[in-house]
């Protein structure tokens, strides 16, 4: 057992609603930047977003086709695993049901997302679609800042915040599961913030 | 190697608090005490790691401020934003406290006297913190000429500025420019832009003195310096760098 | 601004020594992805993060990933091809 430290709190958590925080989690009002490698800085006019279905075929967006698309506004809570929960965050995006309209999803079941810089994440395909994924462009009424993942980034609120990849330009739709970054070093490959899957494992 | 343990593991000690300074309205120097502490060499850090009642852990890394000075060890912390190991070192600590601490850490960023070659030192902001521990060292034992430059946001905003100000009046090879990058007094005789090629030209050696350099500062001043200290023809080896992070700390 | 998140490889000394049971900082090392030698005390580290991401400084490339987990670390030497561990000190 470490030594403890007189006068040191900890964390100071803020008042949260019962039931709204799960297990592990504490909530705070920040909204820190967590990054894994260097900020991507991509213009509006070079990007895209693509999809690639099971038979390699794409479907692919421009910045301004995406704006044309139904946008949604979703408030929703977000759970990052290294226990911060923030609560009641807005955001403005479209709906991965929208996107995947426009796809042949025969075998998929799996889809690996991919960003600008590099960065990966998995997902079972049931979890992005039925109103629960959004590709996010706005956060609280602004264009979202890249350090947050603009120009957009997947939301996928009801899983550890890891898995809504900053910078997303690519989903590979998969049939059998393939790790991403943090899934491959040791991460949980659902991660689940309600039943604490944090670690490979748990 | 100043008497720390080569191989083996690094050891989580005790460390009471004997001495507070307070160095700016944003920086504190802890004097701390630590039986076990095998020495260690200028530029070296130290883990810290705080526990609270509840379990909870929370680790940072700090400069040593001093040379190796037997079971001492201080170090100087400037507040970030948020921070939740700065704000207890600042606001919470007090003489007789006593936290965890391991190290000495780092054998990249490190300098001693008796190298010979002249030394150029770049500060930003609390990145002073290392580089003062080697000009003290340098004030202690060294023969060195140094040349260092430190860049704060205001004059109150520069920690160590009497010490730095003694040291630079000796006149026996440390010279120190300040400049201040936000706000400086009426009639400030010293620069008031940030660091820039020019100032490097005009304040460090020339690249055929051969020096050693350390830069230590937030991330993007040590880039900026870095890659000037490049172009003006320094070779990169002989420039080391301490990146704290976006803010600090 | 842009990319300054970064730190150096003396951040991650402690990890290191934790890793290695000694101190490496001053070590070289070589990238397995471009071949690039240079000290572990100049590796660019992201440590905000889930868990510490230790990338070659030539190529960008993740060399070490540090995960902390509650019985310990997971460590992954993901692009390192080789280190230096001088032991006649």
């Amino acid at each position: 057992m470490s030594f403890v430290t007189r006068g040191f709190g900890g964390r100071r958590g803020v008042e949260a609603p019962p039931g709204r925080v799960p297990p592990g989690q504490y909530a705070t009002s920040d909204f820190p930047v967590l990054s894994a490698g260097p900020t991507p800085r991509v213009e509006l006019d070079e990007w895209r977003l693509t999809i690639t279905d099971t038979r390699g075929a794409e479907v692919s967006w421009s910045w301004d086709e995406l704006q044309a698309l139904d946008s949604e506004s979703p408030k929703v809570d977000i759970h990052c695993v290294t226990k911060w929960t923030k609560l009641d965050t807005s955001w403005q995006g479209v709906s991965l049901d929208t996107l995947l309209a426009d796809v042949d999803l025969i075998g998929a079941r799996y889809v690996l997302a991919h960003s600008y810089g590099g960065y990966s994440t998995n997902l079972p395909l049931p979890d992005l679609t039925g109103g629960k994924a959004w590709i996010a462009h706005s956060y609280e009424g602004r264009p979202l800042a890249p350090e947050h993942g603009g120009p957009a980034r997947l939301l996928v609120p009801h899983l550890y915040f890891w898995k809504s990849a900053k910078w997303v330009n690519r989903l590979v739709l998969l049939e059998s599961d393939r790790p991403g970054f943090w899934e491959s070093y040791g991460y949980h490959n659902y991660g689940d913030p309600w039943r604490e899957q944090r670690y490979t494992g748990d | 190697m100043a008497g720390a343990a080569i191989h083996g593991r690094l050891t989580w000690l005790v460390a009471e608090v004997v001495g507070l300074v307070e160095e700016t309205p944003r920086a504190r120097s802890l004097i701390l005490n630590c039986p076990g502490w095998a020495g260690h060499r200028p530029g070296q850090h130290i883990d810290v790691r705080l526990t609270a009642a509840d379990g909870y852990q929370a680790q940072r890394s700090y400069s040593i401020a001093t040379p190796a000075d037997g079971e001492r060890v201080t170090i100087t912390v400037e507040r970030v934003e948020n921070g939740e190991v700065s704000s207890y070192l600042i606001d919470e600590a007090r003489v007789g406290d006593r936290f965890e601490l391991r190290g000495p850490i780092g054998g990249y960023f490190v300098w001693e006297p008796g190298r010979g070659q002249p030394l150029f030192l770049v500060a930003g902001g609390s990145g002073i913190v290392p580089l003062m521990a080697m000009i003290r060292a340098r004030l202690l034992t060294g023969s060195e000429e140094v040349r260092c430059v430190v860049s704060a946001r205001s004059l109150e905003d520069v920690i160590y500025r009497e010490e730095l100000q003694r040291a630079a009046a000796r006149r026996d090879g440390i010279a120190v420019t300040t400049t201040l990058t936000r706000s400086h007094p009426e009639g400030w005789p010293g620069p008031s832009r940030r660091v820039d090629r020019e100032m490097l030209g005009e304040l460090g050696w020339p690249p055929s003195e051969r020096p050693l350099t350390f830069v230590c500062g937030p991330t993007g001043f040590v880039e900026s310096v870095a890659s000037a200290l490049v172009g003006l023809g320094h070779e990169p080896e002989r420039i080391r760098t301490e990146r704290f992070g976006p803010t600090g700390g | 601004m842009d990319g300054e998140r970064h730190l150096d490889g003396n951040s991650l000394g402690g990890r290191l020594w934790d890793l290695f049971g000694r101190e490496m900082t001053d070590e070289a090392g070589c990238c397995g992805a471009c071949g690039a030698v240079a000290l572990l005390g100049q590796l660019v580290v992201y440590r905000d993060a889930p868990g510490e991401v230790a990338r070659c400084s030539s190529c960008g490339a993740v060399s070490i990933v540090v995960v902390p987990t509650p019985d310990g670390l997971r460590v992954t030497f993901e692009s390192i091809r080789w280190v230096d561990v001088g032991v006649g000190g």
